[in-house]
């Protein structure tokens, strides 16, 4: 599976490397120099959410998180998730190995789903420092509000459909 | 990222992973003192391979987000997604989500200027939530080596409609004159 997702995303970078290098050598350079600090930069990050997520779901005992977020925390387990993501901070790295970390120490896939949906959706922090700057504030509220009730919507389908 | 203001360039540490830091040392000190070296070392071990597995696809997946902010002029995705673009509209921007690799610095520009080009509220906001909730490579470089393959394919499959419900929610909120129709 590792290895077949490795062969598909090199893959993609050959074919845009090889479209950008028949439109220019500058555009090659350009992507790579571009592409190359973006991975540095965000290296310390994975390094710290990484390891950090296998820590921080072995040191949080299950007692504490099942009550919860557990399965069987229902709706209120959901509400927290959703309240949580949105006001988990920070890029990539970190929404996904909180939960991750809350997954392996014995929180719901559904409360899981709504919480990452949260997250993506409309992490505060996010929308002030990236969105409101480069998209007009109108549309970055109305995208807010609008996103309001989908974390409960995937969590609801999660219940429905079963377990993963 | 060549056109970000200095206010917008990303840095390597801040804020947020200083305490993402801070949590991952209390926590690796807690597994130590009440779990044992033994145990410390295991969890370090799983993880090292873990992160092994995710550097190639996190560099892959930064080259394709560069290339493609270099590659796909904003201008034909502009022409896809305008006013009166119906059903029709809301699809195009959800699949134009699923496909634009990169980060909000990339994402969030795009969608600006699709905005100020005349594109519409409704077809932007399912542009974003798909991006957000189905982008291909944030759930392969992200994602999947987090949680795994299985839990990864059923929570994409349980979003898929949600870029078009929040596409259609919007165009309510703005009829309702919520929001104003312009400006």
């Amino acid at each position: 599976m590792t290895v077949a997702v490795n062969f598909l995303l090199w893959g993609v970078v050959v074919v845009l490397a090889v479209v950008a290098a028949m439109r220019g050598r500058v555009l090659l350079d350009d992507g790579v120099r571009e592409g190359l600090s973006d991975f540095v930069k965000l290296l310390p990050r994975i390094v710290i959410g990484v390891i950090g997520a296998g820590f921080v779901a072995k040191a949080v005992p299950q007692s504490v998180v099942a009550p919860w977020l557990g399965p069987e925390s229902g709706l209120l387990g959901v509400t927290i998730a959703t309240a949580a993501g949105a006001l988990t901070p920070g890029g990539p790295v970190v929404g996904f190995s909180i939960g991750a970390a809350a997954l392996k120490s014995g929180a719901g896939a559904p409360q899981v789903i709504a919480y990452s949906t949260a997250w993506a959706l409309y992490a505060i922090q996010r929308l002030l420092i990236w969105e409101v700057p480069l998209m007009p504030a109108r549309v970055v509220w109305l995208r807010a509000a609008v996103s309001l009730p989908l974390p409960f919507i995937a969590a609801a389908v999660a219940m429905l459909a079963g377990q993963p | 990222m060549s056109e970000e203001s200095p206010s917008r360039h990303r840095r390597a540490i801040d804020w947020s992973i200083a305490g993402i830091a801070a949590l991952a040392v209390t926590a690796a000190a807690i597994v130590y003192w009440r779990d044992g070296r033994e145990r410390f070392l295991d969890i370090l071990g799983d993880d090292t391979l873990l992160l092994a597995e995710m550097l190639p696809k996190v560099a892959a997946g930064c080259l394709i987000a560069a290339f493609v902010t270099t590659l796909l002029p904003r201008e034909t995705v502009a022409r896809w997604i305008g006013h009166e673009s119906g059903l029709a509209g809301l699809l195009i921007g959800a699949a134009f989500g699923v496909i634009l690799p990169g980060g909000p610095f990339t994402i969030y520009p795009v969608a600006g200027a699709l905005i100020v080009m005349g594109a519409d509220a409704g077809a932007v906001v399912a542009f974003i939530t798909s991006w957000t909730l189905l982008g291909y490579t944030r759930a392969l470089v992200w994602e999947l080596p987090f949680f795994g393959p299985h839990f990864v394919i059923w929570r994409i499959v349980e979003a898929l409609p949600l870029p078009i419900v929040a596409g259609l929610l919007a165009r309510v909120v703005i009829k309702a004159g919520l929001f104003g129709k312009s400006r």
